[in-house]
Order: C-alpha cells, then structure tokens, then sequence
C-alpha cells in the first residue's frame, strides 16, 4: 500500500465536543496502517497536551495519557502553535513531555513535541498529502 | 479525479452534510469519482432510515441514498464509523441482534464499518474533502 504523509489537525480543547478523543482514535488506527503521520495542536487544540489534566469531577474519561502510547507507534511529529500556545497564556513548560526512542540513533530517548511559528506550520501542512481537520 | 469526503455533522443542525452532497453530486457531473463517504462524529446521524423532515424541506438522508454510491462489488461507500455510530443509538440489523436491540435504524444505502476505512480512504483517493466546523 502506498504510504502518505497526513496531518491530523487538532483545534479543540479535550472536553466539551467529542471531537479531541474521537481525532486520537483515527490516529490511533492510522498507525497500523504504516503512513508518515504528523500531529498539529492549534487553537484550543493546545490545551489537549497540557501535563496535570484531571477529569474526575466532571464524569469524562481522562484520555490525556494515551498521547504517551503515541511514540511507541512512530507517531512522533507532534507541531504545536507557537502563536496558539501564547495567546493562551502557556509556553512548552506547561506541555506534556512527550517522548520516543529513535531507532536510527541507538534508541534515544528524543521529544516528540515541536513548538512551532503558524508561518512553519503552515508550511508542513502545505507538505502533506492528508489533512485531517478537527 | 479520485475523491473521498468526510462528514463530522449530523443533519439539519449544520450544513456540512448539504454542502458536502452538493460536493459530491457536483463532481460526479463533472465526471469525477466519489470513492467513499465516511460518515464521523455526529456525522453518523445522516444514516437514519426514521428521518422524517417535514414536506417543504430536503431529506438530507434520502438525498445522499438516492445518490446511490457504490463499489465495483455494489457496496454501498457511504460508511458509517462503527464506533460513533454505536454511541449514538445508530445501529445496523448486525449490531441490534449481537446486542440484543430490537430495532436498527442504519438506512440500506450506508454500511457501517471501522475507521480503518476513512485512512483507506485518504490513502486511495486523490483528494479526502472533510466538511464540518
């Protein structure tokens, strides 16, 4: 099978609309099927990634810890918006330290998230194949 | 060209099901293929057979079974994902007996399958339009 570049697009925060839990999913099962994916995390998308999130008071299902699964599934380009991050009031430190151990480079444990300008990311998106949006 | 649309709204609350038939029915004119619609999200709504808008308005849900798209094998590529479909109370005959609900409501002209099928579909096509907010 061919393999793409996709893009998964993640705009809203973890709760509220289903759509944060529903778009790792697709993620999740795009991995068996071995194409070059990227994540991006903009908007209300950053706080998706935010270490510390507790979602006991509010009867939701605390999803936050399955982006740690991500790296043993080669999903390990996760671009966040620098612009998005800061008109939010948050910066890297506030993020999850998301990891992978890069085979090429005797399984070194490496960061997974990119905080990048939306010039810069639009410019990976521009480079992809699929762009999923939600 | 080879396209594939993804559908994240339900019927009549938003438009993204009439502006994505619009789509589809327009690149069909042009001669283009429909490969799949992947229904996700509350997007699965737009597979009910139950309904029923009033006379003077458009039945979002016959509209897109009238448009009638199938594989070579007469399957239809409206799919609707499993799991979204599920938790809504959207279910196919299959899904009712294996968990003993009386009634299903997935209209025969959508099939209900995994989201196996929407990266199927992205790797595919030439182009994967998604419609919603």
């Amino acid at each position: 099978m061919a393999t793409k570049k996709f893009i998964y697009l993640n705009r809203r925060s973890s709760f509220g609309t289903v759509y944060a839990i529903e778009s790792l999913e697709v993620v999740l099962i795009a991995a068996a099927f071995e194409q070059d994916v990227s994540l991006a995390f903009i908007d209300d998308g950053v706080y998706q990634i935010v270490e510390g999130q507790n979602a006991d008071g509010i009867g939701m299902k605390n999803f936050s810890k399955t982006f740690h699964a991500l790296g043993d599934y080669d999903i390990n380009k996760l671009y966040v918006s620098a612009e998005s991050l800061e008109e939010r009031g948050l910066s890297a430190d506030d993020l999850m330290p998301l990891v992978y151990e890069d085979e090429d480079d005797d399984w070194v444990e490496k960061p997974s998230i990119k905080v990048v300008s939306n010039v810069k990311l639009s410019k990976i998106m521009s480079e992809q194949d699929v762009c999923l949006s939600f | 060209m080879k396209i594939s649309i993804q559908i994240n709204e339900g019927p009549y609350q938003h438009q993204a099901s009439d502006t994505a038939y619009q789509f589809a029915k327009a690149a069909i004119k042009k001669g283009h293929e429909i490969f799949r619609v992947f229904f996700y999200h509350d997007g699965v709504n737009n597979a009910s057979r139950f309904t029923l808008p009033p006379q003077d308005d458009r039945n979002v849900v016959n509209q897109w079974a009238k448009l009638g798209i199938k594989n070579v094998d007469g399957e239809p590529e409206l799919v609707v994902c499993i799991a979204a479909a599920l938790r809504r109370g959207m279910l196919d005959e299959s899904e009712a007996s294996k968990n003993g609900i009386d009634a299903n409501n997935i209209h025969p002209a959508f099939r209900i399958s995994g989201l196996g099928q929407l990266i199927e579909a992205g790797i595919q096509s030439d182009r994967l339009v998604v419609f919603g907010d």
